[in-house]
């Protein structure tokens, strides 16, 4: 999979995407979906079921301007589809009310589900979807159906926002905090962070900061306090095998590391971007949201 | 007889000095700095300083607060609950709940007619109901600690805050800036969010009149309009003696 990297205003680099082997004009269905979240949007298109282009965009001030702008910069690239090409548009996440265009909307729990089991597979049975302002644990079935959900959205403890906090504070990218938390684990692994509240978090970073402690140290009792966190989560809903992560934290090896190791198992790994998942779902569910409104099913 | 009441709080240091009529002979109040030892001589020193009196002419020593380890000469310690309960009613006598908001902890205590200790609830996991919020949101408003209280009071209209989490409340007021909702507002917004948090404290035990409120952000005057409206109730803040010292009193009045 080449990826081809369009900017990096951000901390993180974005990502626009298409699949040049395909050709979108051959396919029956043409179905989009798009996972507005809080910190970054993703919209992916998917060519009768199969995944055609993607772009995964720091989200700005404005819901709908940032889904214009995550649809548009594929339709961008690919050159000659329109969105009036596209048959079916899902949108999903914290932002899904904000896209003006959108056929349906429907909760990201579901999409991060059905996501989840077209990334990983049948076989998954446990998600725990990191994002940029939740944490959710998410039971599915074999057909990526919900069974069970658990989620924090109240406290920026555990999610890619306070991750992003710490890593301004500490004046590291935030695409590097999670491997340089790992050069002291496991040996030298401090105790976690004494407090889940960010803001006190902070107080208390700085207090190691003063006491000379380097900065991998500090990151490694930072991200074990968030791990413990995560773990508790998933602990409340029950871990069932297989397992497998989500989201923007799922490429910070500092947490995944560590969230495997406390839960003794090993997450399923993938050649998709697993920030995606959401979007995916959005866009399988647009597929047959539009093959149910034609009859074709 | 003199006591020396020491509060060592997270961001603030009080003194309190009372005498054995039970007379206030001195104050102080600095910034906590990062050691907390010196600190609090410090703090000593300037209240000595505004009584008039030395080291030596103190008969005791009495620490409360999060850091009083830090006091290692202290006769004696008091948890802030205590502190709280004790200082509040001395300046205020019809008190029968006590709110404290400090600037990393929130309590509320329930104190009886003769003033002893009935009840109380604590938060100090998150900073949502703390000083630490108005901190963070000065911040982004660009208006100094007074004028942000008071200018609460001015907005014309309710817009509503869904961020419990500072951190979320942070990102929620840029957004509120983009789509240009006045300076009022957002503060009293803010205001409501804080004391939403703590009047969730506040209930936890059940709340009797009078309701006093102590601690730094008893002086914003915009958190404590919001928690009138918050507990649908009266609610006094200290009118003779500043609301923050308070504890710092009822840590010296324990050792007479």
């Amino acid at each position: 999979m080449e990826v081809i990297q369009e900017s990096e205003y951000w901390r993180w680099p974005e990502t626009v995407w298409i699949d040049e082997s395909k050709n979108w004009k051959e396919a029956e269905v043409i179905s989009c979906g798009i996972d507005l979240g809080s910190v970054s949007s993703q919209a992916v298109i998917m060519l009768d079921g199969e995944l055609y282009a993607y772009s995964n965009l720091r989200t700005g001030s404005s819901s709908s301007a940032s889904s214009e702008k995550a649809l548009g910069s594929i339709l961008e690239k690919i050159g000659d589809m329109k969105r009036e090409d596209i048959h079916y548009i899902v949108g999903t996440g914290y932002g899904r009310v904000s896209i003006p265009f959108a056929h349906k909307t429907i909760t990201e729990i579901a999409c991060h589900g059905r996501g989840a089991n077209y990334i990983y597979g049948s076989t998954v049975r446990t998600v725990l979807d990191m994002g940029g302002q939740d944490l959710k644990a998410i039971k599915i079935d074999h057909r990526g159906k919900v069974v069970n959900f658990l989620m924090n959205d109240k406290c920026a403890a555990g999610t890619g926002r306070g991750i992003e906090v710490v890593a301004d504070l500490l004046s590291i990218p935030i695409t590097e905090v999670g491997s340089m938390s790992l050069e002291v684990y496991p040996d030298n692994e401090p105790d976690p962070v004494s407090t889940t509240c960010i803001v006190f978090g902070k107080s208390e970073i700085l207090g190691l900061i003063r006491k000379g402690w380097p900065k991998d140290r500090i990151l490694a009792a930072f991200f074990r306090s968030v791990a413990t966190r995560v773990v508790e989560l998933l602990e409340r809903v029950g871990v069932e095998s297989d397992f497998a992560i989500t989201g923007g934290i799922s490429k910070n090896p500092g947490v995944t590391k560590r969230v495997q190791d406390m839960l003794g198992m090993k997450a399923l790994e993938t050649e998709y971007d697993p920030q995606l998942a959401g979007a995916i779902g959005a866009a399988l569910f647009a597929k047959a949201l539009y093959e149910k409104q034609t009859g074709k099913r | 007889m003199i006591v020396a009441g020491i509060d060592v709080g997270s961001k603030f240091t009080k003194v309190v000095l009372v005498n054995e009529n039970r007379e206030i002979i001195g104050t102080s109040n600095i910034r906590t700095g990062i050691d907390h030892q010196k600190t609090v001589e410090e703090a000593l020193n300037e209240a000595f300083k505004s009584a008039g009196i030395s080291k030596d002419d103190v008969d005791k020593f009495v620490a409360t607060g999060f850091g009083k380890i830090s006091v290692p000469f202290a006769d004696s310690e008091l948890t802030q609950v205590v502190a709280a309960g004790k200082g509040a009613y001395f300046v205020w006598p019809t008190v029968r709940t006590v709110i404290e908001v400090g600037a990393e902890e929130s309590r509320a205590v329930r104190v009886d007619e003769s003033g002893n200790i009935k009840d109380f609830a604590l938060a100090d996991k998150c900073a949502a109901g703390t000083g630490s919020f108005v901190d963070a949101m000065v911040r982004y408003l660009e208006v100094p600690l007074d004028e942000f209280g008071r200018m609460a009071l001015e907005a014309k209209e309710e817009v509503p805050m869904n961020a419990q989490c500072v951190i979320f409340a942070e990102s929620e007021v840029v957004s509120l800036l983009h789509s240009n909702v006045p300076k009022p507002e957002i503060s009293r917004a803010i205001h409501g969010a804080i004391a939403d948090r703590v009047a969730s404290i506040a209930r936890r035990i059940a709340i009797e009149d009078d309701i006093l409120v102590i601690g730094g952000l008893a002086n914003d005057i915009g958190f404590i309009d919001a928690l009138k409206r918050e507990l649908g109730a009266e609610v006094y803040v200290p009118d003779k003696f500043a609301p923050e010292l308070v504890p710092a009193l009822g840590a010296a009045l324990s050792g007479l």
